[in-house]
Parts: C-alpha cells; structure tokens; sequence
C-alpha cells in the first residue's frame, strides 16, 4: 500500500543577512537585494519526511511549494535531497495572499494530490515569523496536528507518534493519520545533495521555466519524462476564487515602517582603573546597584 | 483517507466584547495571560464593552480568583478531565463554537507554543484575521482608500516582520473577531481592582466538543516551571556573539551575582551555544525593562534593541566603537570585556556597604 508524504516548502529571502541595501529609501524591502533560500526549517521537515520514507515500503514524499516560478528551485533542491516529485503553486490568483489565503490555496492543491497520509512542513517561515499556514492547513482540511516536532519517533499504517520541544518542556504524543506535522530548527539537520540525483535532475523544470529557456529540451524531456516538474495555476485547483489573494486575506497591512531607534546621547568612556571605579560609584550613588 | 476541505464561516462584524484565552499550568494561569487581560481590560475600557475569560482544563477552582482582579466581567469556565493536557483539537472547537455564539471583537491569547498552535486553527475556522507576536495593540481608524470606506476603532495589530528590520502595522477591516497573539513580558501586567468580581458561566464541554476531537494521546509530559526570572530581574547582565565562548560567559555569571542581577544572552549568542534559549533577549526571546542593563560583546541587531531598548539604564561594552547598540546606551565602554567586568566586580565590592 502506498504511503503519500507532502512536505510543504516555501523560499524566503534570507532575512538573517540583511545588508545596508536590504531597504529602499521609503522604508519598503528590497527584495532583490536578499539572496532567496529554502525555508531553513522546511529543510528539517525535508528531513524528517525522507526519515520516515527510508522506513516504510513504497513511501513516497511530494514537496508542494507556492510562489513565482524562480520558486521551483525549492523543488529541485528537495529532489536531489532524496523527494521523489514536486509540484509548484504559481499564478497571478495567489498575489498579495495572507497567511489565510496562502492555507486556503495550499488546501485546495492538498485535496487535489489525492490521498495524502502524511503533510510535514517547517514550524515558521523566516520571512513572516507566524507560524500559522501549518495549523491554518490542518483546519482547513480538518486533520489533528503535532507542532513544534522535534522528531517523529514512529509512524505506522495508521498513527504517528512524535516528540515535541516546547517553551517550558518535551512532550510525546500519539495521533492517527493522516496528520499535519509541523517541525522545529532543532530537529535534525536536512541530509546533503546525493550526487547521483543532482545528476539526474539538474534539467528539471516546470513548464514555463521550458517556456522561458533559450536551449531547445523538448528531445531530452521526452525521453526524459520524469525530469517535467508540475506546476498548477488557480485553474488547476479547485478553488473558491474569493478565498484567494486579497480577497481570501482578511489582514490589511495599513502601514509598514522600518525600524529606527532613537538614539541617546552616550557618554564614552575607555578602560582605565578611574574610569571604571568612577562609574560604578556613581552607579552605587544614584542607587541603581547597591 | 481522501482529504476533504471544510467550509469557512464567517463572524459579521458587531461590536461586541473582547476575548483572552488564559493559559494554564497546574491551576496557575500564566503571566502571559494576566498581561493580556491587563492589555484586554484597558481596551475595553476604551472600546466601553465587557472584558472576558476562558479557561479550558481540569479542576480550575482557583482561576476565578487569579484572574477578576485583573477586571474581567466574564470568565468562560471549560472545566473537564479531558481538556487537560491542552491538545488543539478539543480546545479549537471550544473556542469557535463559543465566538460562533458570542461574536467577540477581539481576542487575544499568549504567542507561546500552545496559543501559536491554538490562534491559527481558530483564525482558519471562523476566516478571522490573526496577527502573531504582537509588540503593540492599540486602536484606531483606517481608511480603505480603494472602497472608499472608513473604518473606526479598528485594533492596529503591530508587528515585526522581515526579521525585525520593519515594524509593520495590521488591521483586519471586515471580519472578526480580530485576532493576536502576544509575546510574554511584551504588555506589562497591572491589578485593575483587589475586588473586582466578575459573573462565572460555566461551559458544559460536550456542548462544545465532540467526542471526536479528543483523538491526541498525551503519553509523555514533561513541563518545567521556568527556573529563571529574567523578565523580573532588576539588573540583566547581557551577553552576545562577541563573548567568543561559553566559557567567556562565566564573566557575565559572576559579574550578575555581584550585582544581584540576571544573565541574558542575544539570539546569535543562543545559536552559537554560549547560553541556553531562556535567556533570549530580543523579539523572538523575552523583552526586558531592567532597571539596569549592561551589554556585553553584543553588537545591537534591530531584533535584540527591540527586546531591551526600555531599560532605564544602559551600558555598552564593546570592542567595536561603531557598534549599533551604542547609540542607544548611556555608557559606551569601549575595550574588552575581558578585561572590563573584573574591574566592575573589584570596584563594586570595594564600594559597597
């Protein structure tokens, strides 16, 4: 019997490295000038999915990723780390999505994959910091979910058991499939490349990322059927349209600042002996310590 | 199984009262809920509505008299032996079949694992807007230019985003409740009235949930009270990637139990090992207002000032004259550390009664 994994895989600028040209002049991001990178802890939910892979017969793992079509890198990136197939969520429909809109949207592709007994994803995105598509997902489709997974210690035909790393503690909890597991930065590491496979799949492609490329592959793909990444647009799910994009997004951003802290006037001081004792009696003084 | 998708449900948008779910360990709630009911009451102070409760759980006899002081007019008592531990199915149904029957404005819960596990399934069940890890909620008009429509006392929603470099403000114009969570430390937790009392309505759980959500097996639980009270410390004796080692960190130990103080850590030192993730200072850690805060080898990222700016004194140590944090300190220290804190140490005790 076959056991479907989808592992859900979004890429973020990499808002850990943001350099002096990360904002325009009127406040806004520069997206162009942060380098786009898999989601760092969807790489961990990889990892777990490709676990429970290496451990049960006929398991097969889908990364299902929604963004622009550079977003399909996601996807190869997965398949050379041992994903069997991906698909990519792209369409002018989806533009402008909040975290509402983008669960609704993942739902409807979930559903359209068929039988799904398994859906792992990163706990939180680094861009947004929300931690919501996971749980908002699993409402939607109404499966029971286990956040904040450290590590899956079981799955079997029927149930999954995983150990979660909270503020205050671990707990171990048992749940039946199919079931939406979202995984922690401190889960295990996501696996390298395979070689083999980077060889094998470094001409995937979706069907624009074809359009737009000046070599002809048609040869090559249809020979090579396998290397075809699958992309839907809005019309390949079913959907309502005004649960998509803005509509589908009840949140309006009424205002974006960036952060400016004021400064204060700092009095410097050096090293030496008299300094030191000097502040820290004025300190004593003014009964801030003491 | 073939997955089905269930449909949305929409709240209209009456003006009704607002909402906190109260997080709770042992019977105890937590500081995290009693901020928000602080936060919660002061809103419906200006909104002119009612504050209320819910607490959901196992023998919570003592709930009432923890939290009326904060002056909540209703609490919502879920009082069941399978309600406890928390796992998210039964406790979502609880929350939107009550919001279903009374259309709360707003609701609030804590950003900690369980209210970031709960708020988004609720979000998703009732189409409700949910902003996370909120730094401030305040209210106010947003106009919709494109509509051509105005709305008033909309809660603005304001939030980091882009990895602390913008603050970005959120509204949710045409559904409800309005929903966010809030990091603990972040509103700042206030007795309303000693005697403030408030009406109990007790739930009657299978009203609510269906035997179907209780499916999660809790078979291990292992929750430790939090040791550390950093969020309470009067003096925080910091420390960042700069420290160089875990090792180095031992400094910052003896230099806080000179002062009496606590020891925190910036998220690049947490990720580099020096210190454990409780001592995080910053948006994604805990925010502190000590009476004193001296940063030491910290460079000052957007994301750490956010958590520590409130301090009402502080002093920069750092090798690095140009680093950010020091426009913001009273003390610039420039050296190292190294050499610094055991000259702070030996001219303290040498001072001190």
């Amino acid at each position: 019997m076959s056991f479907n994994i989808v592992v859900l895989a979004k890429q973020v600028p990499d808002t850990r490295n943001v350099g002096k040209d990360a904002m325009k002049a009127d406040g806004t991001v520069n997206r162009a000038a942060l380098p786009a990178i898999f989601n760092p802890e969807d790489l961990n939910a990889l990892e777990q999915a490709l676990r429970v892979k290496d451990k049960i017969k006929d398991a097969t793992v889908s990364v299902l990723t929604m963004g622009p079509g550079r977003a399909a890198e996601i996807i190869r990136e997965s398949i050379y780390r041992g994903a069997d197939n991906g698909y990519l969520l792209s369409g002018r429909e989806f533009a402008g999505s909040d975290t509402l809109a983008t669960s609704y949207a993942l739902s409807c592709a979930i559903r359209k994959m068929g039988k799904v007994d398994l859906i792992v994803c990163g706990r939180q995105a680094i861009d947004g910091d929300t931690a919501q598509v996971g749980p908002q997902i699993a409402e939607k489709l109404g499966l029971p979910q286990i956040t904040y997974t450290e590590e899956i210690l079981d799955v079997n035909a029927t149930s999954i058991t995983a150990k979660r790393r909270v503020e205050r503690g671990v707990e171990v909890v048992k749940g039946p499939l199919p079931m939406l597991v979202t995984v922690n930065g401190t889960a295990a590491p996501c696996r390298p490349r395979n070689a083999k496979l980077v060889m094998k799949y470094k001409y995937a492609k979706t069907s624009t990322e074809l359009q737009e490329s000046s070599s002809d592959y048609t040869d090559l793909f249809n020979s090579h059927p396998y290397l075809n990444i699958d992309e839907w647009g809005a019309a390949d799910i079913e959907h309502d349209p005004q649960w998509l994009g803005l509509s589908g997004s009840p949140t309006k951003v009424k205002q974006i600042e960036s952060v400016v802290f004021t400064a204060k006037e700092s009095k410097r001081m050096g090293v030496s002996d008299t300094e030191i004792e000097d502040l820290i009696k004025e300190l004593i003084a003014n009964h801030t310590i003491g | 199984m073939q997955i089905t998708l269930l449909g949305n449900f929409k709240i209209d948008t009456d003006m009704n009262n607002i909402f906190v779910y109260l997080e709770i360990e042992d019977g105890a709630v937590g500081d995290v809920s009693l901020e928000l009911l602080t936060k919660g009451r002061s809103l419906a102070d200006q909104y002119k509505c009612h504050l209320e409760a819910v607490a959901a759980g196992y023998q919570l006899d003592k709930v009432a008299e923890q939290v009326f002081p904060y002056g909540v007019d209703v609490l919502h008592l879920a009082d069941d032996k399978r309600m406890s531990p928390y796992t998210s199915l039964p406790h979502t149904s609880l929350l939107v079949n009550l919001f279903k029957e009374e259309k709360p404005q707003i609701a609030l819960m804590g950003a900690t694992s369980l209210g970031r596990d709960l708020g988004p399934r609720v979000s998703s069940a009732l189409f409700s807007g949910l902003t996370a890890d909120c730094t401030a909620l305040e209210l106010g008009n947003y106009e919709d230019k494109k509509a051509g429509k105005t709305y008033e006392n909309l809660l603005y929603q304001i939030r980091p985003a882009f990895g602390g470099n913008i603050v970005a403000t959120i509204v949710n114009p045409d559904c409800r409740p309005q929903m966010a969570t809030v990091r603990e430390g972040v509103m700042k937790k206030q007795i309303k009235d000693p005697k403030y009392k408030g009406k109990i309505n007790k739930l009657d759980v299978s009203k609510y949930v269906a035997d179907t959500d209780f499916v999660m097996e809790v078979i291990e639980r292992h929750m430790e009270k939090s040791k550390l009270n950093i969020k309470g410390s009067p003096i925080i004796v910091a420390g960042g990637y700069g420290m160089g080692s875990a090792d180095n960190f031992k400094l910052l130990y003896d230099l806080a139990n000179t002062l009496g103080g606590e020891v925190g850590a910036s998220r690049a030192a947490v990720d580099a090992g020096f210190a454990e993730h409780e001592r995080q200072i910053g948006q994604t850690g805990i925010t502190v207002r000590p009476k004193l805060y001296i940063a030491c080898g910290i460079s000052g990222q957007i994301q750490h000032i956010a958590g520590m700016q409130e301090s009402s004194l502080i002093i920069a140590i750092n090798n690095d004259q140009h680093a950010p944090i020091n426009a913001i300190a009273d003390y610039v220290i420039t050296g190292n550390v190294e050499e610094v804190i055991p000259k702070m140490i030996k001219y303290y005790k040498a001072n001190s009664k």
